[in-house]
């Protein structure tokens, strides 16, 4: 990956993709720290899916191990940024 | 009009696909169609020119309507069919107000007047046979339902009473018997995990995609489970058709056919499974795959049910429930280990197997799940 990315446009990304599999969803007020499956109705489908998408939409490489820390928006950011040597968040 | 399940009596036709003078091949979508469960693809069984339109979008026709005459290649062209429509059914007035009244579906019945018209001793022999659907539209004295003003509310509804009259009917006519067992999941996990280490994420297999394969090959050990009840008698399926009960985002369920299921891969199949949920839930299912389920396996385990005693669809004679992978003390080797297991549990029809049967089927699908790497 040539330009790093940054918390934001990973959270983007992420929130993109949550709208388009539940699109019935409020992925706007979606609380960072919580599962998403806490504040979401999806199942392990829905789940890969959102896996499936986020590794083609930021080109990264994400093993059956590391699902579970994609669990929230914010596990989300910390893996991706880390994964893909982009700025980190709290 | 195709029915799509025994919940099923009507559609209302969306749109046409296709229009007089094209020609079609066998497979191809020529119409949407909405139900009171989904929107459906209906595809055309034979490969031909369309010659005409009989139902036009908009219109709403029993099960069994005539949507358009399809001349068949090498076929001549002809005359216009006498039939058309909704209306083509034929059913005097009062019968057809009869079956109103009793809640008998128009497409059970058949008649035995003149031309094989439909007459009220058709209905009311019907009727007593137990050929009533479970809610009924008018004539009772009962109130209408509210109306409800927003449209996926409204389908919400529809959807709800189609699962009651199905689920109400299989209840009333099915003897249902239920066998459970709990499954030793330690291998069919531990070979899915070092298999998904091996495959990309677009190829990566979910447990499930394991639990619906080894069901179909135990339908071939025992296949009086493979079969639709049908004019008082079970009707072996050759083919192996698992219906998956899919829960859809504005509620309800439906339960599409992923079509030979026994003879796909477990790659093949979880493709054709993810793309079968992806259009289950944006509306775009298609004829076959409602009409076409020979048994349903339903799993209920991602919302923490460890158990699951299901319905059986009718015309189905059978449905298999699983529950929660969870870990428990399990005896292998003469030790005690904590190890994943799953309840697995059969929902049967009686007057088509007995409890032997049922229980060599799941003992069947155990033996299967022990060696993942044959399914």
């Amino acid at each position: 990956m040539s330009v790093p990315l940054t918390a934001e446009e990973v959270a983007r990304a992420a929130l993109r993709i949550l709208g388009e599999i539940a699109p019935e969803a409020d992925v706007a007020s979606l609380k960072p720290d919580v599962s998403f499956r806490d504040q979401m109705d999806i199942d392990s489908m829905d789940f890969l899916n959102f896996v499936i998408a986020l590794h083609e939409a930021l080109r990264i490489d994400i093993p059956e191990a590391d699902y579970s820390k994609l669990s929230s928006l914010t596990g989300c950011v910390n893996y991706v940024l880390a994964m893909s040597g982009g700025e980190k968040t709290t | 009009m195709p029915t799509l399940g025994a919940d099923m009596s009507d559609g209302t036709l969306v749109a046409w696909k296709k229009k007089p003078g094209d020609p079609v091949t066998r497979g191809e979508i020529i119409a949407e169609v909405e139900t009171d469960k989904a929107a459906i693809d209906v595809e055309v069984f034979t490969t031909g020119v369309i010659e005409k339109m009989l139902v036009q979008p908009g219109e709403k026709v029993p099960v069994g309507t005539v949507l358009a005459i399809i001349r068949e290649a090498g076929q001549p062209a002809s005359a216009p069919a006498p039939q058309a429509g909704p209306g083509r059914l034929k059913i005097s007035p009062s019968a057809r107000q009869l079956a109103l009244e009793l809640g008998v579906e128009l497409a059970s019945l058949q008649g035995t007047g003149p031309g094989g018209a439909i007459s009220r001793e058709d209905v009311v022999r019907v009727a007593k046979a137990g050929g009533m659907r479970h809610e009924t539209r008018g004539g009772t004295g009962e109130q209408p339902l509210a109306p409800v003003a927003e449209a996926a509310a409204d389908r919400l509804l529809r959807m709800r009473q189609a699962i009651a009259a199905a689920m109400t009917r299989s209840k009333r006519e099915i003897p249902h018997y239920y066998l459970s067992t709990t499954i030793g999941m330690g291998r069919a996990m531990a070979w899915l995990g070092e298999e998904n280490l091996k495959r990309p994420v677009t190829e990566r297999l979910l447990y499930g995609v394991l639990l619906i394969k080894a069901v179909a090959l135990a339908l071939r050990e025992v296949p009086e489970l493979n079969a639709v009840w049908k004019d008082g008698q079970a009707a072996q399926s050759r083919a192996i058709h698992v219906g998956v009960a899919i829960s859809l985002r504005q509620g309800g369920l439906v339960a599409p056919a992923l079509h030979d299921t026994d003879r796909q891969s477990l790659s093949e199949l979880m493709q054709n499974f993810r793309d079968l949920v992806k259009r289950a839930r944006a509306g775009s299912l298609r004829s076959s795959e409602l009409s076409d389920p020979t048994i349903t396996v339903t799993s209920l385990g991602e919302q923490g049910v460890e158990t699951v005693f299901g319905v059986i669809y009718p015309p189905q004679v059978a449905l298999v429930g699983f529950g929660k992978v969870v870990e428990r003390p399990w005896v292998a080797e003469g030790r005690v280990l904590p190890s994943p297991v799953v309840t697995a549990t059969l929902s049967a029809d009686h007057r088509v197997t007995d409890g032997h049967r049922g229980g060599l089927f799941l003992a069947a699908v155990d033996r299967l799940l022990q060696e993942p790497s044959r399914l």
